[in-house]
């Protein structure tokens, strides 16, 4: 509609398509005001979101500039920036499962049709004509939906191993190669039903297993690009111009603005600020950093803008180094083995042997032949791990999409699995216990008369300073209104000034301070001094008291100096060791697991990067950095901590209802097996049987959608 | 029988023009992004028609 809605239509050859990456929406409101922002821009001919990777394709004349598009979002309100070409989403897992899923649900009723006929009494000519038009259905669909069966089942047997897959694709080949015969020699019973059906069950479990992931993948994915790392640099004509951070090369002079986060390692070459190094290091001082001095990537400006020439970008930086660790630290977590696979590994031989003992045992009982091999294969059949191929992915789909709806985004398929074995917390102070940014003293803003928060708040509005706008935050929490003010100047390092009603008004480094603060200075009063502390996350006290009752221990694990830990400590009530490195973090990680315990890492930095890869299961804020959030196994949105206990409960549920739908499961297997070995099985029972007990699975994990209340 | 012999070609038929209708959604990307759809029939369309 928009083409033609258009006033101009553009000539096709002239468009140009953009994908920008927008992660703030998150319903039809946002989706129509996005779209219609980006339709009134001249030169755009069409924008169509796509909510689930929370990206809009917009397809405009060449006249229309990146920056162009981005500002119009802006002004809708709405954060975008282009999609990296190297971020393009990786092919959905579930997208390849959709066709095979459609042809055997579609082979599958249009084969029951015709059995239902058979049970029904039909015979004779009428019998093999529908065998043959069963067959003629059949044997396409189970060779084109079986495939992804077929394939892994290969990949295992040729390495020597057995999966889920392995008893799968021989009880279907085998069921389809007796029912083929069967169908040829006019005989009376066919599996082609009970075949279809059965690839019907697995792969709707496979795709919803995909989903989950997909849909978990997506939401990461978004919360990833939306810190753009780059930087704005100089160019030798005074041009300034904004270069990705890969685009940067040593050399290059960046602008960094204060709030702004630097983008490659460097020296200052003009101006002198502070720099908080919380992400790389945990450390919760700012350093003091002037011209001449080393400023690394990853820390943010505080004060004053600063020219920094860049010495390491990319690769070189001490940035990538902790990626590195980490690379290696996750290597451990690959080796976990998923509860679904362990339960095949048990499960599988023993299906073979049942089948051959049958088989063998009716031999030697004197049955023919062919009957052995019927009541060998219909034992295969019957189980097939149908119910139990359900019996994770469902329960899992369902509790990551409560969990999701709770704002805790579940990035691993086994994060459930091993986020439910965890005995021992170890969390980060700087950014997961508290708060991560500062936060005035409560205290020192209820000592403010009405008039004087008004104009601190006015002051404070208009510097994008990082304390400012914490001020700022707070008091219009508080219900404080702005004030009117004249000629507001904002001088870089040192603070806010304006005159309010004749009196100069001013917010302002302060003279002599040791911690975070600012002060507000209003002329023929004392100057005010308002102090900021990075303040724990709310319901710290109850999250941590939630997970001692279900039996995990916590304590503090922080890089911070053990001042600032100490203080977190007595609050908190827990344990805690301080100024620890990455590599210490990583090792502190090592002992508690070498000791039996099954370690959760909570952290957020850069710094804890290589411990949330080496714990057993990882969580980290969404205000995480980006390799925060890369190397934890979920991700809570929001600033309550209860996220934690929240997803610890959850997890457990879900394992506890995976083990009842192998119960389930299994417990129908052993109602039905008997009647197959003693060769009373048709294939009318079998399909009831399998049907039955996949719906009880599915039933049962469907309880899981509130598992994380 | 003559019933028969009309019926199932019949349903069959039918049901191969719904599978490639599946097929035929699938390849246009009408599953790619199953959330946008669902909220899409929020979304109020003022602007006048053409």
């Amino acid at each position: 509609m928009s083409a033609q809605a258009h006033p101009e239509p553009l000539p096709s050859e002239a468009l140009l398509e953009t994908v920008l990456v927008v992660p703030g929406m998150h319903c039809a409101g946002c989706m129509g005001k996005v779209e219609g922002a980006l339709r009134a821009v001249e030169g755009v001919a069409s924008a169509r979101v796509n909510l689930t990777a929370r990206q809009v394709r917009v397809s405009h004349a060449g006249s229309v500039t990146t920056p162009r598009i981005v500002a119009a979002l802006s002004g809708a309100g709405f954060a975008s920036q282009p999609r990296e070409d190297d971020a393009a989403p990786p092919p959905s897992a579930a997208r390849a499962l959709f066709a095979p899923l459609g042809v055997a649900a579609f082979a599958a009723m249009n084969v029951m049709q015709m059995s239902v006929g058979v049970w029904n009494g039909a015979d004779g000519a009428t019998r093999e004509m529908f065998h043959m038009l069963s067959a003629l259905i059949a044997v396409p669909a189970i060779v084109y939906s079986g495939m992804p069966f077929f394939r892994s089942a290969w990949g295992a047997v040729r390495r020597w191993r057995t999966n889920m897959d392995v008893p799968i694709t021989i009880g279907v080949t085998l069921a389809t190669a007796l029912s083929l015969y069967e169908t040829f020699s006019g005989g009376h019973t066919a599996w082609f039903d009970g075949v279809l059906m059965l690839l019907f069950f697995l792969l709707a479990g496979r795709t919803l297993d995909a989903m989950m992931r997909d849909r978990a993948r997506a939401g990461v994915d978004a919360l990833m690009r939306q810190a753009a790392p780059g930087a704005l640099v100089v160019g030798r004509s005074g041009t300034i111009e904004w270069l990705a951070a890969r685009d940067l090369v040593p050399g290059m002079v960046m602008r960094v603005a204060a709030g702004e986060r630097l983008a490659a390692d460097g020296t200052i070459s003009a101006g002198t600020s502070r720099f908080d190094r919380s992400l790389l290091t945990g450390e919760s001082a700012a350093i003091p950093a002037a011209q001449g001095d080393e400023v690394l990537a990853g820390t943010l400006n505080l004060d004053a803008p600063v020219d920094v020439k860049v010495s390491r970008a990319g690769k070189g930086t001490a940035l990538a180094e902790i990626a590195r660790l980490m690379e290696v630290a996750g290597q451990s977590r690959s080796a976990y083995v998923r509860i679904a696979d362990r339960a095949s590994k048990l499960y599988a031989p023993a299906v073979h042997t049942l089948a051959l003992v049958s088989g063998i045992a009716w031999l030697a009982m004197g049955a023919g032949w062919y009957q052995s091999l019927v009541i060998a294969i219909s034992v295969l059949i019957i189980t097939c791990p149908c119910a139990i191929g359900l019996a994770v992915p469902v329960a899992q789909v369902v509790a990551s999409g409560a969990l999701m709806k709770q704002g805790v985004m579940v990035k691993d398929a086994t994060a459930l699995e091993r986020m439910a074995q965890v005995t021992r917390l170890l969390i980060d102070k700087t950014g997961t216990l508290t708060l991560g940014r500062p936060v005035p003293d409560s205290r020192a803003l209820d000592a403010l008369s009405p008039e004087a928060a008004a104009i601190a708040l006015s002051l404070a509005s208009n510097s994008s300073h990082p304390l400012s706008r914490a001020l700022a935050e707070a008091l219009a929490q508080r219900g404080v209104t702005a004030l009117p003010l004249d000629s507001i100047t904002e001088t870089p390092g040192h603070g806010m000034s304006a005159t309010h009603a004749g009196r100069k008004v001013a917010l302002r480094r302060p003279d002599a301070s040791q911690s975070m603060a600012t002060a507000l200075d209003i002329a023929g009063e004392p100057v005010r001094l308002i102090a900021f502390a990075d303040a724990l996350r709310p319901d710290c006290a109850a999250a941590i008291a939630r997970l001692k009752a279900m039996g995990i221990e916590a304590s503090i694990l922080s890089g911070d100096n053990s001042a600032a830990v100490a203080t977190i400590s007595r609050e908190t009530g827990l344990l805690a060791q301080c100024a620890a490195s990455p590599a210490d973090k990583q090792d502190a990680i090592a002992r508690l697991q070498a000791a039996g315990e099954r370690v959760l890492m909570a952290g957020d930095g850069l710094n804890d990067g290589p411990a949330l890869a080496a714990a057993h299961a990882s969580i980290a804020p969404g205000s995480a950095s980006d390799v925060g959030r890369h190397a934890s196994d979920m991700v809570f949105l929001g600033e309550s901590l209860l996220a934690l206990p929240r997803a610890v409960a959850a997890s457990r549920r879900t394992m506890a209802v995976v083990r009842q739908n192998f119960v389930l499961a299994i417990g129908y297997n052993l109602l039905a097996v008997p009647l197959a070995m003693a060769g009373y099985l048709t294939p009318l029972m079998a399909a009831a049987a399998m049907s039955s007990s996949s719906v009880i699975v599915v039933a049962n994990s469907l309880r899981l959608a509130r598992a994380a209340r | 029988m003559n019933s028969i012999a009309l019926l199932l070609p019949l349903a069959i038929i039918m049901g191969s023009i719904g599978l490639l209708a599946f097929f035929w959604s699938l390849r246009r990307g009408q599953y790619d992004d199953m959330d946008g759809a669902a909220n899409r029939i929020l979304i109020d369309e003022e602007a006048p028609l053409p």
